[in-house]
């Protein structure tokens, strides 16, 4: 390198020549011949596995390529540690900025009743005719009053049933009184539904009031049908007219859908997202069955194991992958939380990868009869006689007594995979959570175990396959970095 | 510059700030002196047409309107535009000290008591034009000037409420909180600092400045300054020290500093110490052309407003001329003979006229 003018030092002045000190991080085995190191929050690299030793033994030289990368990336050190463990710590509030906000999502059972009768439902449903299901106005009032007690400044009201258009009359309720006794918070609200009530005057409503439609789509006509059994036979048509009715009168964006993936799924991801392009999204949730409710019983007829799922999910994604490349916009959605997770700083929201668990603190979930419950799938347990994660009821609770007089700050303690056995030391702790009523369900235990866990089975191997491909395929690493935003 | 006796008289012989006001019918303008308190009024002529007036100056001054000011030193007869109510790049330059020395840096700091400058400034911000669009802080390093920043910040708040602000800073010195609450307690409403961030490692950005530590200040007087709610600008110079790294660089913005409102790329400007360390510090745009694209694409992908300065539009790859900025200032810029029927040229800032030392080999016209 030419010289530099008299005064000028050259960069060897600079650089503190003492072995760099390291930084906490975690590691272990990609593949046979690599390591991916995570720090504190979440950032991560890809080494050489034969490099290990030396980088922990601190015999990396100061010219080693890898060594500036290490340093840029938290892992190690020369001389401003300082400023590491303050960039680190500024990413970890920024990451878990929702945590001090308190519950945001609120989700109502306006009725238990449906007309669908759909295998895998992870909540209970009774037949239409039964009212005894529904949520009563009383019963609405007392919901929305405990929710205003929420400290966000933002409250999500998501509707759901059974099939919450057949209880209208209380939707509209409980969309009135929410704004009319709200103070500063945004509020959003979204009416999760089948579609096949939706009539010109719930649509008025809808548009009146900004209220957003989240609907099944499970794949083609055949499938979905089979999945989602109703009298006549005629989901599929129902939904697509449904979804475009919805997208006529309120918006094209107003209107998201859902798939859920059953054994019959499990042969064709690239028909399912086929019917998710013909019809206009531009993304699609690859959704692993819950293991809850009707689900565990039909577990025989629409279950799977988890690795049949993750060939499903590959498969799935490399197919979205390759649409993409030919020009369709089309997003996975837990690719792109998971994504987000990894490659930024920025906080989400997605309840079921939160530590501490995001059950209670980041949702509840109001039930027909009022009883107040930290997640649907606590609901649902609670249906099948397992009260562990019943939280109060709003005809006696107070805000402040459902977190402290309930499980909630033991489950908050023990779900907090920084310190979980098998997760503290993982090196995707940063980007996964925990999701206790799953680990209850399971295998009987809050904590759970991991080594045969489907919940850390499936996400390790959805993470591996991930950052392999930001390694490996460039074209593919370049789309899922536009997922993250 | 002449003066006549009367002027002599009246200035007590001492460099003074004067404001130029109306124009009189006989074209001379009348001039206030700003530097004393009981305002004497002298006339201003500009060139030799005329009536006699107490101060003259020579033609090339005409651009002067009513409205500007100058400094000027009856000892040396030296003038210097301080100020002009037509431009939209008015730079306040508030001292020459600095307590970096960086390899390219285009104003060689100097320690000398130079605290007339703010003194100056101070006297001149109540007159400035009030639809002043932009006002820009330069040095040296103005955050040297404690007391004396925050009193001049205080003032175009109170004097030029709709004016936005620009102050280039090394940020070193908010590393202290107080500091930086300060500053952000005496800021006018739309206000930024534009912080200079060589590198993603320590020894590389405290190499680029000459000066051990200072990745470390500014990266805690970035931290700071965005915890007291002053909007912040990174700016990276790209030279043959910095390029490779650009793309890690990126990265390094987008998971650590992700609250900045803008990241400027900068090209060289062939002033200064980067005429000294020319040979050290140059490369060719086109060689790195891959990094800086890479660079923007991550930046730009990660939602930061990314903006290149000083290139020509003929060095950078296609993708990447949407992000430059017509950035050097009109009455500085240049073009070369091979940019005659170049239909991108009305786009193009053009070079520095410090470029005629040295410029890329490959600027050409596109057609």
């Amino acid at each position: 390198m030419t010289k530099l003018a008299a005064g000028f030092k050259q960069i060897g002045h600079y650089r503190i020549s003492d072995p760099y000190s390291l930084l906490p991080f975690r590691f272990m085995r990609l593949d046979a011949g690599r390591h991916v190191l995570t720090n504190m929050a979440g950032q991560h690299l890809v080494v050489p596995a034969g490099i290990m030793p030396e980088l922990v033994e601190r015999r990396l030289p100061t010219g080693h390529p890898l060594v500036p990368d290490l340093e840029a990336g938290h892992f190690v050190t020369q001389g401003a540690d300082d400023v590491h463990l303050e960039l680190l710590a500024a990413q970890i509030r920024t990451r878990q900025a929702r945590l001090a906000d308190m519950t945001a999502l609120h989700m109502f059972v306006v009725s238990l009743r449906c007309d669908h009768s759909c295998g895998y439902c992870q909540v209970s449903r009774v037949s239409e005719d039964r009212k005894a299901f529904d949520m009563t106005p009383k019963t609405a009032d007392r919901a929305v009053d405990l929710m205003l007690r929420s400290p966000s400044r933002q409250l999500k009201v998501e509707f759901q049933g059974g099939e919450p258009l057949l209880n209208f009359p209380v939707i509209q309720r409980i969309v009135e009184r929410t704004k009319k006794r709200a103070g500063e918070q945004d509020l959003a609200f979204v009416i999760a539904t089948n579609l096949a009530f939706v009539t010109d005057e719930i649509l008025d409503f809808c548009a009146a009031h900004q209220i957003c439609i989240s609907t099944s789509l499970d794949g083609p006509p055949e499938l979905h049908n089979t999945n989602r059994p109703r009298p006549g036979k005629d989901a599929h048509a129902r939904t697509i007219d449904g979804i475009n009715r919805c997208r006529a009168r309120l918006g094209h964006d107003r209107v998201s859908a859902l798939m859920t993936c059953t054994a019959s799924s499990l042969a064709q991801p690239e028909a399912i997202i086929d019917e998710y392009v013909r019809h206009g999204f531009q993304e699609i949730f690859l959704r692993y069955i819950s293991p809850y409710g009707f689900a565990v019983r039909a577990a025989n007829k629409v279950g799977y194991e988890t690795e049949q799922f993750l060939e499903f999910y590959r498969r799935g994604l490399a197919n979205i992958l390759n649409l993409n490349g030919e020009g369709v916009r089309m997003r996975e959605v837990y690719a792109s939380i998971l994504l987000r997770r990894m490659l930024t700083s920025q906080p989400t929201g997605y309840v079921d990868l939160q530590s501490p668990a995001g059950a209670g603190l980041s949702a509840l979930v109001y039930n027909y009869n009022g009883e107040v419950y930290a997640s649907d799938e606590g609901r649902m347990l609670a249906e099948m006689g397992d009260k562990t994660f019943h939280l109060g009821s709003v005809h006696h609770s107070t805000w402040e007594s459902l977190f402290l007089d309930s499980p909630l700050l033991d489950m908050a303690d023990r779900t907090m995979t920084e310190g979980l056995p098998g997760c503290s030391e993982c090196a995707f702790q940063p980007w996964c959570g925990s999701d206790r009523v799953f680990h209850h369900a399971t295998q009987g235990d809050a904590v759970g175990h991991r080594p045969t866990s489907a919940f850390c089975r499936r996400n390790m191997e959805i993470m591996r396959h991930l950052v392999r491909l930001l390694e490996d395929d460039p074209a593919a690493a370049e789309i899922l970095r536009g997922w993250a935003r | 510059m002449k003066l006549n006796d009367k002027a002599h008289f009246g200035f007590g012989a001492k460099a003074f700030i004067g404001l130029l006001e109306a124009r009189a019918a006989d074209g001379n303008y009348a001039l206030r002196n700003l530097s004393i308190d009981d305002p004497k009024r002298l006339t201003l002529r500009i060139g030799s047409s005329g009536s006699p007036a107490d101060v003259s100056l020579s033609e090339e001054m005409a651009y002067l309107r009513a409205g500007d000011m100058l400094r000027l030193n009856p000892q040396t007869n030296d003038i210097r535009v301080l100020y002009r109510g037509s431009s939209r790049h008015n730079f306040l330059f508030l001292t020459e000290r600095c307590n970096s020395r960086c390899l390219m840096c285009s104003q060689p700091p100097r320690s000398i008591d130079d605290s007339y400058l703010a003194d100056d400034i101070l006297r001149m911000i109540p007159w400035m034009a009030k639809d002043t669009r932009e006002l820009g802080i330069t040095g040296g390093e103005p955050t040297l000037l404690h007391d004396r920043l925050t009193a001049l910040l205080g003032a175009v708040k109170e004097h030029l409420p709709s004016t936005a602000l620009h102050m280039l800073s090394n940020g070193r010195l908010f590393s202290y909180l107080r500091y930086a609450e300060r500053v952000a307690e005496a800021k006018p409403a739309d206000f930024m600092v534009g912080v200079p961030l060589y590198a993603d490692t320590a020894s590389a950005h405290d190499f680029v400045v000459q000066a051990s530590g200072a990745f470390e200040e500014t990266l805690f007087g970035l931290l700071n300054l965005a915890r007291v709610g002053v909007r912040v600008e990174l700016r990276m110079v790209v030279h043959r020290h910095t390029y490779a790294r650009l793309p890690q660089f990126a990265q390094f913005v987008a998971r650590n500093l992700p609250f900045v409102d803008q990241v400027v790329i900068m090209g060289l400007e062939l002033m200064g110490y980067a005429r000294s360390n020319l040979d050290s510090l140059w490369i060719d745009p086109v060689e790195y052309q891959d990094e800086l694209e890479r660079c923007v694409h991550h930046l730009d992908q990660a939602g930061l407003n990314v903006f290149i300065y000083n290139h020509q539009l003929c060095l950078l790859r296609p993708s990447l001329r949407r992000f430059a900025k017509k950035s050097i200032s009109d009455w500085k810029n240049i073009y070369l003979p091979e940019c005659d029927g170049c239909t991108l040229k009305t786009e193009c800032g053009g070079f520095f006229a410090s470029a005629t030392l040295r410029h890329s080999s490959h600027i050409h016209s596109i057609r």
